[in-house]
């Protein structure tokens, strides 16, 4: 089948393209961009049985999107999301490949695990899942997974997410062995003795909250040691969830001195809001890294505008609603992002911090290219995984209506005008309002 | 007149008048607890509910003597603090003993956030008898209350609060209700216990304690969590006391009129020596007998709100 996407502003920063033209699908692959000009000449209609064309005028047509953080909570978890509503909620958010953290019951750190996950998401999944396998057995950090088993199985790359490798030792080992997958090691960078138990960004606010703190230099510290690391051992490091100025700092002077191979994600969350929206006990805006300053927020943007960081990613964190109804301190962390990252993250734009090919880049391309996939792209033979964006009407998000199960979100009620309204993704098109 | 909120689950919500209103009320109370016969029918008919999720003698016994004495029926709700994770959520707990009947639910939980928890989810009035470390209203009233009983005013005073600020949600509704009646603060304590943040709420912080207590009005002790030693936040109690613990010597800096106040339960020789607990400046006693009439004039007032 012949699908066409027709008047569209394009955006695709692989090929050089921002503007309009016409997005041409055969068979479920990419077959061209076709620009005004070259449309002009010898148009043939041949507008007959067997093509689909769309309408996208006005509205922003861009490759799917590549999210590199996603829990999508099956194996184990599936009260607060499953493979089938993690993805229809990826699908609805213009996401069309996402990549899955280990942090299941029973974790994926072997390749069984990778294979249920894979077999689910084939007959279940609205988008392509990627696995990320455990770096170490059940994310103790006491003993190697089997990378290189899991990579086979499928896993495009490594993380214990949710806790850090606390034993640095058996980081620089995890690193150095990673380097015969030449895939990256995704780190939570957080020292657990000295976040000790803190639920909240540290300062008056927690302070007069009386809650517990976690200070940036539990992210910081770990930052500049897997940083070390990966200088030490060669292996390639992605720093999951970057969340302060200080994170921010360190990223780019190891980018500088080119020692090390490191790349950087951050969430819509830690540029869109301060700790400021813990505000009375909202268990919803308590996430781990925890929501920052705003001397952080403002690092953050600066750190994607001069792209310290790589890559923005959900790292969706479903929740039941009774988890987070109830006392703060007991509350899991995390946030459904799912489905307001684009529209967030488009914020961004208008803000002037990152230009539509930019943010494209962060969302798409560079997340693939840090997996090793062949997706975040329009080129000719790609799979025709896309995303159709209205940016001309303002909505309010509401987290009622997420196709997720988690309602997790300090985001409810937000007006925002990024909206994904159409998404092709394994040969269907998804369109709503 | 009158409060402005069904709930009391913190000083931060309050303004000066609504302090004002509280003592005043609580004036009137006193009064009647130097009676021969010392309860009123205020509030006969109304239901009490102690919920309490830490164990608490004094604060759960005044709170329930409060209520009787204003003629409630009380209740006490013990629960174990096991179930804050296991067990009955919270939400069902609270709404069990609202369908109960409860009109007003006193609650002490270990975790910050619990009362305004509540307050936001039970149409009962709900009055925070301590929130993990964030605020004991109750506490800050009655210290208040006492220093205005002894000294006529509180507006201009220094006071001085030596010890775990941090960690001490007496310290902070005393620290808040304070500085909105006019009065001086400032924080006494070693820095792992005082953070510097709290600079911003426009208080005085020494580690000093010395230099802190120079010319103070009133010195506020609080108690030491004997269990903090070891964790880091100081050596050993010896050590603790050696710079914190509020000798006769010490005291001498402060003013010579100045009042001595503890919330209580005391640790003799960790932060306080009895020499000054048991001394002519301390005032810990009339604090307790005081807590009464406060507790009294909040549920009344508080059942003023609802009608």
């Amino acid at each position: 089948m012949k699908i066409v996407i027709k008047n569209g502003h394009v955006v695709d920063p692989s090929q050089g393209i921002d503007g309009v033209c016409d997005l041409v699908m055969e068979d479920g692959k990419i077959k061209e961009v076709k620009s005004e000009k070259s449309k002009g000449k010898g148009q043939r209609h041949e507008n007959n049985r067997g093509t689909k064309e769309i309408d996208a005028s006005g509205k922003l047509v861009l490759p799917g999107l590549v999210d590199l953080h996603v829990h999508l909570r099956e194996p184990g978890y599936e009260y607060k999301e499953t493979i089938r509503t993690g993805t229809a909620a990826a699908i609805r958010g213009g996401i069309t490949s996402l990549c899955c953290m280990p942090n299941t019951n029973p974790v994926n750190d072997n390749s069984s695990v990778t294979e249920f996950i894979l077999k689910k998401a084939a007959s279940e999944g609205a988008c392509r899942v990627f696995p990320i396998g455990a770096i170490t057995k059940g994310q103790k950090g006491e003993e190697l997974a089997e990378m290189s088993i899991m990579h086979e199985a499928g896993c495009v790359a490594f993380s214990d997410d949710g806790r850090p490798v606390t034993d640095s030792l058996m980081m620089r080992r995890a690193m150095e062995y990673s380097r015969i997958l030449k895939v990256p090691l995704i780190s939570h960078c957080e020292d657990l003795a000295l976040s000790a138990g803190g639920v909240m960004q540290e300062g008056l606010l927690s302070v007069t909250l009386g809650l517990k703190g976690i200070p940036p230099q539990a992210e910081e510290v770990m930052v500049a040691r897997d940083i070390a690391l990966a200088e030490l051992t060669g292996g390639r490091l992605h720093i999951a969830h970057v969340s302060t100025e200080g994170s921010v700092a360190l990223i780019r002077s190891a980018k500088k001195r080119g020692m090390a191979d490191v790349t950087a994600e951050t969430c819509p969350h830690y540029f869109s809001i301060t700790e400021e929206a813990v505000g009375s006990y909202d268990a919803n805006a308590k996430v781990n890294p925890p929501l920052r300053s705003r001397k952080d927020v403002e690092a953050i943007k600066q750190g994607l505008h001069d792209g310290t960081i790589d890559v923005i990613a959900t790292d969706h964190a479903p929740h039941h609603r009774d988890e987070k109804l109830g006392e703060f301190d007991v509350a899991p962390s995390g946030i459904s992002g799912l489905e307001t990252s684009l529209g967030l993250s488009m914020r961004l734009v208008d803000e002037g911090v990152l230009t539509y090919s930019g943010l494209v880049e962060k969302m798409a391309l560079k997340p693939s290219g840090i997996v090793g996939i062949d997706r975040g792209t329009l080129r000719p033979g790609a799979e025709a995984d896309v995303v159709v964006v209205d940016c001309s009407r303002e909505y309010r998000v509401d987290a009622g209506e997420f196709l997720s199960k988690g309602k997790n979100t300090p985001f409810d009620g937000w007006a925002l005008s990024a909206k994904p309204v159409l998404t092709i993704s394994l040969g269907r098109i998804h369109e709503w309002e | 007149m009158g409060l402005k909120s069904k709930d009391l689950v913190g000083i931060k919500a309050l303004d000066a008048a609504d302090i004002e209103q509280i003592l005043d009320t609580a004036a009137g109370f006193k009064d009647v607890l130097g009676r021969d016969i010392k309860k009123v029918p205020a509030l006969r008919g109304k239901t009490t509910v102690n919920l309490f999720y830490e164990p608490s003698t004094r604060t759960r016994t005044s709170f329930e003597l409060a209520a009787k004495r204003l003629s409630t029926d009380v209740i006490n709700f013990s629960v174990s603090t096991s179930s804050v994770v296991k067990g009955e959520s919270l939400r069902d707990t609270a709404l069990t003993i609202q369908a109960l009947g409860a009109d007003f639910i006193v609650v002490r939980h270990p975790c910050s956030g619990v009362a305004h928890f509540l307050a936001n989810n039970l149409d009962a009035s709900v009055v925070n008898a301590g929130d993990g470390t964030n605020e004991h209203p109750t506490q800050a009233l009655l210290d208040l209350f006492t220093i205005r009983e002894k000294k006529g005013v509180i507006r201009g005073l220094e006071v001085a609060i030596v010890g775990d600020i941090l960690h001490s949600r007496v310290a902070k509704s005393n620290i808040y209700a304070l500085k909105k009646m006019g009065a001086g603060v400032r924080l006494i304590g070693p820095p792992t216990l005082v953070p510097d943040v709290l600079k911003d709420l426009d208080v005085e912080i020494y580690s000093d304690m010395e230099k802190g207590l120079k010319g103070a009005d009133i010195v506020m002790m609080l108690r030491i969590q004997v269990e903090r030693q070891g964790k880091g936040f100081f050596p050993t109690t010896v050590e603790y006391f050696r710079n914190w613990g509020l000798t006769p010597e010490r005291l001498a800096r402060a003013k010579e009129s100045a009042l001595v106040m503890h919330p209580g339960p005391m640790n003799r020789g960790v932060e306080i020596s009895s020499d000054v607990a048991d001394g002519m400046r301390s005032v810990i006693l009339d604090q307790v007998t005081n807590g009464l009439a406060v507790r009294m004039a909040v549920l009344y007032l508080l059942a003023g709100v609802k009608g």
